[in-house]
């Protein structure tokens, strides 16, 4: 089932699975991977002497993703591993993220990205906390489409009783959550059933198998065309003989479309310009959409650098310092309310400083704890920053590109939280 | 597909663009390490397409074993003066002639794990915050673990176990004095991609990569071809062979494949029906389970 024909034009999908520590996420990867023929002889043969040499049954698929020494060791995914494989109807970008509550960050490192999540729950043990922390998140991340994998059914009689069960109590928790496109699968990670091919002890189930649902589900919508938005990224200025006064404005475009010819604003200072030309290497473009990474002169010649934004005057994004931002916390070190962060939003630098804790999320309710509002590691709440300069932004719900930040710890210099502007 | 989607290919290319550009705006001095491989090749170009019309805005570097294949050396040269971009090479003899590196003796000798020291040195000397690496992360398990940013303490060394996390297209690049970063603006890349990418853009390849005639020996399975750092056992004698290199390593330790795919069209045939990975040639990388692994903690590429 490999790539061969029509390569050029097929499309992309990134997708991540969550779901807490031993429920089969990186056991059902390396199922999907094997049953689709994507593994080599050689990573098999190398799986099959490791899953020897540990004395297991048969053959650890969850080994092609605990790659790291640590993994191996422990039996458990520690950070993100990637994998790729493509069908001849897609090409697929893979995020096995850890389970562990330890290792949150890591999850949210490979959800922030996709497109579609596989939720795995373990068929015995139905919705958990951490299940319930993974479902947030997602929803948090406004990930698209969930699947939630109801997995080890072998281990259930294959029994449709304890699936239909899990499937209402996870309906029950998420009708709290922002979840636009939800599906349910009774799989086996561990035999194969209903990941690749159809299972022969569900016949009850009617639904498609998940490689089924992985290529078709509808994924043209995700990026936003509607509100123009271009964060210089960096200023080309060759100063050649062949381009003496050439001045262009590098960038990806974060929404919207340009067109030479249009007329745009200038953010922050507000001045007025009309694009002269979209350029790539390949030659003029007679449009740009999000994400294509293009360079855009204009007809004016105006003081612009990185950090400021290209938009349309009918159409601004918020241009303000004080931000409340939905907020997940990564470090070990608490956040300090008071304290002084660097912030990062495209192509913006900038400080803030934490003013206040609005709530902080109660995972297993969905209530706002207004009472304990210290936020640490893994905790995640609902606060307000004040930049030092104002950001150009879009709330996360609208554009995923333009609602984001993370915060820098000044000392350490880590990352320590991810957060959605509301 | 509606008029607003862009292909893989496309939009992979504009990741990669994108990263490029963070870099020289987020660095002081950021470097690009280049081996004349086609991953190297691969990013060279999409550099050229980052900074178009300008020049690239920062040298590239190449650590030189010695022991490359002369095809390789001679298409790098060639890419330099054709393109008017700037080459730094740092030579793995020099670090052996002071000392800081040791020469690999016994049959299997390899100036492999040499690298990271003269890249170590290098780097210090020419006091780069940053070095880009071409390294995909469909190679190796190790490397499907790692960051587009990855983090390096002041010894050059990576912890895989407390990477920072990596969040939408946030680039976080900050760091103490001493420290520094790699990073992997084509991590999300395949094989596929990149030869599909190659074939899409008409990109120039050293003639190694396609098929043709070459004394070998087959050792443990891999096939090395003929040169005068490969010391031979009593039993093993060059025979001659239709090969082609999947990637471009030393050649002491470089596995080369019988192949009659001498076009782009079809090499790309044969890397989607081929069962084996690019890297199951390489000896570097079957001296332990974790040996990839092991030289990126060290500071391996
Ligand atoms: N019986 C049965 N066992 C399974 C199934 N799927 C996974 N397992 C087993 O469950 C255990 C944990 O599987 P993993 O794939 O490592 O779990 P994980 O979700 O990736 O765990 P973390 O990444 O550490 O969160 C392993 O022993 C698997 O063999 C299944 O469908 N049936
Ligand atoms: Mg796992």
């Amino acid at each position: 089932m490999r790539e061969t024909k029509g390569y050029l034009d097929m499309e992309l999908l990134r997708f991540t699975t969550a779901g807490s520590v031993d429920d089969g996420k990186s056991t059902l990867i390396g199922r999907l991977l094997y049953d689709s023929k994507a593994i080599f002889e050689d990573q098999m043969e190398l799986l099959e002497e490791t899953s020897n040499q540990r004395g297991e049954e048969g053959v650890n698929l969850a080994l092609l993703t605990d790659g790291l020494r640590a993994e191996r060791e422990q039996g458990i995914t520690i950070d993100v591993a990637y994998r790729y494989f493509a069908t001849p109807k897609r090409k697929f970008i893979i995020a096995d993220t850890p389970g562990h509550i330890q290792y949150t960050r890591n999850m949210v490192t490979g959800a922030s990205t996709a497109n579609l999540a596989l939720l795995l729950v373990d068929a015995r043990h139905g919705v958990i906390e951490q299940t319930k922390r993974h479902a947030f998140i997602a929803s948090l991340l406004q990930i698209p489409h969930i699947a939630v994998c109801i997995n080890k059914m072998d281990l259930v009689g294959h029994s449709q009783k304890a699936f239909e069960k899990i499937k209402s109590e996870f309906e029950g928790f998420a009708s709290k959550l922002e979840i636009k496109d939800v599906h349910f699968i009774p799989i086996s990670a561990l035999n194969g059933d209903n990941v690749v091919d159809r299972s022969k002890n569900m016949n009850w189930y009617e639904g498609s198998t998940l490689m089924h649902l992985l290529e078709n589900i509808h994924i043209g919508s995700d990026q936003n065309h509607v509100d123009c938005r271009f964060p210089i990224q960096y200023v080309v200025r060759p100063q050649s003989p062949e381009f003496p006064d050439y001045r262009g404005y590098a960038g990806r475009i974060e929404g919207g479309v340009f067109k030479p010819g249009d007329q745009v604003t200038v953010l922050p200072s507000g001045f007025i310009s009309k694009i002269k030309s979209i350029d790539t290497f390949n030659g003029e473009v007679t449009e740009a959409f999000s994400p294509m990474s293009v360079c855009i002169t204009l007809e004016d010649n105006i003081d612009i650098s990185r950090g400021d934004m290209l938009v349309r005057e009918n159409n601004k994004p918020t241009v303000e310092q004080d931000i409340d931002v939905m907020i997940c916390w990564m470090n070990e070190k608490k956040m300090i309310v008071g304290g002084k962060y660097t912030v990062r939003h495209t192509s913006q630098t900038a400080r803030c400083i934490i003013k206040e804790v609005k709530y902080k999320m109660d995972i297993n309710s969905l209530h706002r704890n207004e009472e304990d509002r210290e936020i640490g590691l893994n905790d995640i709440g609902r606060i307000t920053i004040r930049t030092t300069k104002p950001l150009f932004f879009d709330s996360y719900t609208r554009n995923r590109n333009t609602g984001s930040i993370v915060l820098v710890d000044e000392a350490t210099n880590e990352t320590v939280a991810a957060g959605m502007i509301i | 597909m509606s008029s607003y989607n862009l292909t893989h290919l496309k939009e992979l290319e504009s990741e990669a663009i994108f990263i490029l550009r963070e870099v020289a705006a987020q660095f002081e001095k950021p470097v690009m390490l280049f081996s004349g491989g086609k991953d190297s090749i691969i990013m060279f170009h999409l550099a050229r397409k980052a900074f178009h019309p300008g020049k690239i805005p920062f040298p590239l570097m190449h650590v030189d074993t010695g022991h490359n294949f002369p095809e390789t050396i001679e298409f790098r040269d060639k890419l330099m003066v054709e393109t008017g971009e700037t080459l730094i090479v740092k030579y793995v003899k020099d670090s052996i002639d002071k000392g800081t590196a040791v020469e690999e003796t016994g049959i299997n000798a390899s100036r492999n794990g040499l690298q990271t020291v003269t890249l170590l040195e290098g780097l210090e000397e020419g006091k780069y915050d940053c070095a880009m690496g071409g390294a995909r992360r469909d190679e190796e398990k190790a490397r499907a673990k790692e960051r587009f940013f990855s983090h390096r303490d002041e010894f050059g060394q990576w912890d895989p176990k407390n990477q920072r996390p990596e969040l939408w297209n946030l680039f976080n690049g900050r760091k103490k004095m001493g420290e520094h970063f790699r990073i992997f603006p084509i991590s999300n890349w395949t094989e596929m991609d990149v030869w599909q990418y190659i074939l899409q853009e008409n990109i120039e390849l050293p003639s190694l990569y396609f098929s043709h005639k070459r004394e070998v020996i087959n050792r443990d399975g891999v096939l090395l071809g003929k040169c005068d750092y490969i010391a031979l056992k009593d039993t093993e004698k060059w025979e001659e062979r239709t090969i082609r290199c999947r990637t471009i390593g030393d050649m002491t330790c470089t596995g080369v494949a019988e192949s009659d795919a001498d076009t782009l069209e079809k090499i790309i045939e044969e890397v989607a029906t081929t069962r084996f990975t690019e890297r199951g040639g390489r000896a570097d990388d079957k001296r332990s389970e974790a040996a990839m692994e092991d030289r990126k903690k060290e500071g391996y590429f």
